[in-house]
């Protein structure tokens, strides 16, 4: 089953995802990336039906880079976040509506501050200090109540995140091996070893 | 698994003398989990009207959304800000538009409306999803709690409270009411409508 994470600290968002691609019992890729980075400061995890969370993150993607094409600037967090609400809001009420989960980190480069959203594949979208999609949230979530400190270091906050890492691994029965993780801060978004 | 009952959460509104009140929960959750302390289900529309918008999360934001778009678009068309019972009709008819295919909202509005000789005269309304206005003289309640707001209003209420008496009957009302609701809570906040000035204050609730 997918799993997306994500904390915010002092000056940063990580965004974790499983890079498992299954299809019924059978683990079909184990390298799947599935952390967009959407413009130089904006990060989106993505889980779902399949065929839909490609169609819908590359679209989104598109239309984000299209919108810094056009103005020379990229959307901030909060209203890219809105946007990309609305695009699945509207789609739900359609004839085939994309299911979609995501996680979306950004850091604002105006006010200095990270934001992290939850969004699910209704359209429903909240900003929350931290966040997790999937089974594994019903472990994390409650791991990260007694854990998170929203004025965490990069170091802490990763440290956070393998705790969260260790305890779905220990926990859920079917649970993914490994994890890409992402962080986004002032000098924009990363790719991260752990 | 009702749909209405899928992200929880619970708003009342409340009238006093020469003022009205407004609270909500501030509970977002995916049935039984909790994703958030801090989703807020009221917006202010006016600087003397207050919708509150309990029921299916992604609509609260659509009709939140859409109602914005609406009112400024009367208030250009109209160049005066909207009245309550104005308002309550907007609502109303934006819902009934969507008749067999409904956003799944129970709004509920709290206002201060104009009096043909100048005063300031409380309003309150709640609709159903479909747009079923419901004007009351005392209280209106929606959401995963209204049964339990129900009752405790009807305990605590009473007619020509001054505005600091209402936001306490209100306040008690509100949190007694989501502590025996396992779908609100996890904090509230209460808006205090009179004629000079809106006060709001986030209350503290019970966790669990």
């Amino acid at each position: 089953m997918e799993n997306l994470f994500a904390i915010t600290g002092k000056g940063y968002v990580i965004v974790a995802a499983d890079t498992t691609s299954a299809r019924s019992i059978v683990k079909m890729k184990v390298d799947e990336d599935k952390i967009k980075v959407l413009s130089p400061h904006l990060l989106m995890a993505y889980s779902g039906e399949p065929g839909d969370t490609i169609q819908f993150s590359e679209y989104v993607e598109r239309n984000i880079r299209l919108f810094q094409i056009r103005n020379t600037y990229p959307l901030g967090p909060s209203a890219a976040a809105s946007w990309i609400r609305r695009s699945l809001a509207e789609s739900l009420r359609s004839r085939k509506p994309y299911a979609v989960n995501l996680l979306l980190g950004g850091y604002d480069t105006n006010k200095h501050e990270p934001h992290l959203f939850w969004v699910d594949y209704l359209g429903t979208m909240t900003e929350v200090p931290f966040a997790a999609h999937g089974y594994g949230s019903y472990f994390v979530l409650s791991l990260l109540d007694r854990y998170h400190n929203p004025e965490a270091s990069l170091e802490e906050g990763l440290a956070t995140l393998k705790r969260c890492i260790a305890e779905v691994t220990k926990r859920v029965v079917v649970s993914p091996g490994q994890y890409k993780v992402k962080v986004v801060d002032k000098d924009g978004a990363r790719e991260i070893e752990i | 698994m009702s749909i209405m009952e899928y992200n929880g959460g619970s708003v009342i509104a409340m009238v006093g003398k020469d003022c009205v009140a407004i609270a909500s929960d501030l509970r977002l959750g995916n049935q039984a989990l909790g994703i958030s302390s801090n989703f807020q289900k009221i917006f202010p529309v006016t600087d003397r009207i207050y919708v509150g918008l309990p029921g299916l999360a992604t609509d609260v934001t659509t009709l939140r959304e859409r109602f914005r778009y609406r009112v400024n678009m009367y208030t250009i068309k109209e160049e005066r800000e909207i009245e309550p019972e104005t308002f309550a009709h907007l609502v109303s008819s934006t819902l009934y538009e969507h008749r067999f295919g409904p956003y799944f909202i129970e709004p509920v509005m709290a206002g201060l409306s104009k009096t043909p000789s100048g005063g300031l005269k409380p309003f309150i309304a709640a609709t159903d999803l479909i747009g079923c206005l419901n004007f009351a003289k005392d209280f209106v309640v929606a959401g995963t709690a209204s049964s339990k707001l129900y009752g405790v209003a009807e305990g605590l209420w009473e007619p020509g409270l001054e505005p600091e008496d209402l936001f306490e009957t209100i306040s008690q009302t509100i949190l007694n009411a989501v502590d025996r609701d396992a779908y609100s809570g996890w904090g509230c906040i209460v808006h205090v409508i009179t004629k000079d000035k809106v006060v709001s204050r986030t209350l503290k609730g019970r966790m669990d």
